[in-house]
């Protein structure tokens, strides 16, 4: 599903060289749920972001679902982007005046499927993320950050993509609804989607199955998560 | 696909109607000034250009000299050098001539029934309303017979019969007197539209013969206007007349002349140096003014795509290819331009026609103007709105998600 091998990422600023990954090696299989944790500047963002397609590594190979990631051009990154990933941001990242519905179905602009079946599949997206019905044609800007964040998911789930991003979901949000969100990962993971998830905070971390700790650019950790609380909080 | 970006540019410009209205008052505003100011300094042009036209078509001047001989030079035009019998010379002589017209004019103080006024005393011929575009408003002009017989009738300009005989009074029949004669009033002229120091409204018209014999009491004229047969001739009869009038005046040396002459095109040539010194002043100012709008809406635009270089990052993100963001801000551009200019052009014309009944002259829009504040704003508009965002779109999606 997913395979890295040995990623580098060297930043320039000015004659400053920053490694931000010095050989990151690592697979993740179809269905996992997976955290990525790591204090801040140990790597781990820049990890997600190499691994999102947003961004590509200096030297290394990164395979998703077959593609050779780091090989790809500009257009070819967005194609993948928008097929085969889904992120989620920890700044949420909705359109601000537009509304739920609009947010959700953004990913499909500009491409062929019509419009029926954009709405119909945002609003199957916006269920599986538990958002509430009366709210899909509220704006983001009058929702809470709970509300936002399952927007930002079926935004993320509407491709139906091979695998979910999450860059610290839980990182502008409250204790209780972190745990909200979290138990939502914890249904896509349940119905058999891949998820990575990124955090700095071990208990959200805990939600997973497997942790891979990051320090330093890299992989100081990869367990399995023995405390693994499917459904703790549900009742 | 065309759906999707006509809808995206629509939602967009829509949904931040502060800032769209913003941009687009900004076209508005550098597009109708520069339309207003030029249909002005055109407006202007032609109205000055009409008022030339009005005192005669292809009409040469001739005038006398400055008196010369004597140890006090006097001015230009005060010599009494050109006679009615000139005139008749050149009426006999010159060929392609429409009509010459010799007149002797001078300011006296018109006394009617209880009111008087200073006013110019025309004596001269009947051609004289064929050669200097006098049409009458009531009544007859002067004719041969009057002129034969030196007979005391007057016709007055509109302004002298308002001063004398009240704002469109019936004065036909009435008697003025001027330096103690009576005249009969025999016609009104129709208004020429003139003002200032040489109003052609505010004269009285009397026979030549009468002039010069009741009021002058010699046989110069202070000037014999000349009417080409067209205005290709008008160079022909200009050197046929200088000619003529050397021969008579018996000098050889053409500089010693003892009249000048003078031809419309050069009274046009001088007012034309003048309104297009006015023009270019206007056409300055509305060039600034298109500047600061310009100057405007790059501002707006780069702030725009600035503030949507985080939403650029975004739809790059969630995996728009970069050529539809790159159309859609295009797009964006070109229908703001094009909303902005289509008012703008409509408030220049409107502003243009609301100038024109406020100041004394039809402003006349020019399609040039037109297109040239449209071309500039709209090229800055499409360039400062399209390009930035052409560069933020080719960011990778997590510099342009992270750009503050």
């Amino acid at each position: 599903m997913i395979e890295c091998k040995n990623l580098v990422k060297v930043y320039k600023n000015g004659d400053v060289e920053t490694t931000a990954l010095k050989g990151v090696s690592f697979k993740i299989e179809k269905g996992e749920f997976v955290s990525i944790i790591g204090p801040s500047g140990s790597g781990k963002s820049t990890l997600m972001h190499i691994l999102g397609a947003l961004d590509t590594p200096t030297s290394g190979e990164y395979f998703l679902d077959g593609h050779e990631v780091s090989k790809l051009s500009d257009d070819e990154l967005s194609e993948m982007r928008r097929n085969k990933i889904g992120f989620v941001f920890q700044a949420f990242n909705l359109l601000p005046r537009a509304t739920v519905l609009r947010n959700v179905m953004l990913p499909l602009l500009f491409t062929d499927i019509p419009m029926k079946e954009r709405e119909a599949r945002a609003r199957e997206a916006l269920k599986n993320s538990s958002l509430d019905e009366s709210k899909f044609y509220n704006h983001s800007n009058q929702l809470s950050g709970g509300q936002i964040q399952r927007v930002a998911i079926a935004r993320a789930l509407i491709n139906d993509p091979a695998i979910i991003l999450a860059d610290e979901p839980t990182g502008n949000l409250d204790t209780k609804t972190s745990h909200i969100v979290m138990e939502a990962f914890q249904e896509l993971h349940k119905r058999g989607h891949t998820i990575v998830l990124i955090t700095h905070e071990p208990e959200i971390a805990e939600y997973a199955e497997r942790i891979i700790s990051v320090r330093d650019g890299v992989i100081e950790k990869d367990v399995k998560n023995n405390n693994y609380k499917y459904g703790a909080r549900s009742n | 696909m065309v759906r999707d970006l006509i809808e995206e540019t629509i939602w967009s410009l829509t949904g931040n109607k502060v800032r769209s209205g913003l941009t687009i008052l900004g076209i508005v505003i550098g597009i109708a000034s520069v339309i207003t100011m030029v249909a002005i300094g055109q407006g202007a042009q032609n109205s000055i250009n009409n008022s030339i036209q009005a005192i005669g078509s292809n009409l040469i001047i001739v005038m006398p000299g400055a008196q010369r001989g004597s140890a006090v030079s006097t001015g230009r035009g005060s010599a009494q050098t050109l006679t009615l019998a000139d005139a008749d010379a050149i009426q006999s002589q010159v060929p392609n001539i429409k009509g010459v017209a010799p007149e002797d004019s001078k300011r006296y103080q018109i006394i009617a029934k209880g009111t008087n006024t200073n006013t110019e005393v025309i004596g001269t011929v009947p051609a004289y309303a064929s050669v200097r575009n006098v049409t009458m408003d009531a009544g007859t002009f002067i004719t041969d017979q009057q002129v034969n017989n030196s007979s005391r009738v007057a016709v007055l300009g509109p302004s002298a019969r308002d001063d004398l005989f009240g704002t469109g009074a019936d004065a036909i029949g009435q008697t003025v007197r001027i330096k103690g004669v009576d005249f009969t009033v025999i016609g009104i002229a129709a208004s020429k539209g003139g003002s200032g120091f040489n109003n052609p409204d505010d004269s009285i018209y009397v026979p030549l013969t009468t002039e010069q014999h009741y009021l002058s009491g010699d046989t110069y004229v202070t000037t014999i206007s000349v009417a080409a047969q067209d205005q290709n001739s008008m160079a022909a009869v200009q050197q046929s007349v200088t000619d003529l009038l050397l021969q008579r005046h018996k000098i050889s040396d053409p500089t010693q002349a003892d009249f000048s002459i003078m031809n419309q095109s050069d009274i046009i040539a001088t007012a034309s140096s003048i309104t297009g010194t006015f023009t270019m002043l206007l056409s300055s100012i509305a060039g600034i003014s298109l500047l600061v709008g310009g100057i405007g809406i790059m501002n707006m635009m780069l702030t725009t795509v600035t503030e949507r270089t985080r939403e650029i990052g975004l739809r790059k993100a969630v995996g728009i290819r970069k050529i539809y963001i790159n159309l859609q801000f295009l797009a964006e551009a070109v229908l703001l331009t094009f909303i902005g200019g289509a008012i703008g052009v409509l408030l220049g014309w409107g502003a243009s026609i609301i100038v024109s009944h406020f100041i004394n002259l039809t402003a006349q829009v020019s399609m040039s103007a037109v297109l040239l504040a449209f071309g500039v704003s709209a090229g800055v508009g499409i360039i400062f709105g399209f390009y930035p965002a052409r560069r933020a779109a080719a960011l990778s999606p997590i510099e342009a998600l992270r750009y503050e």
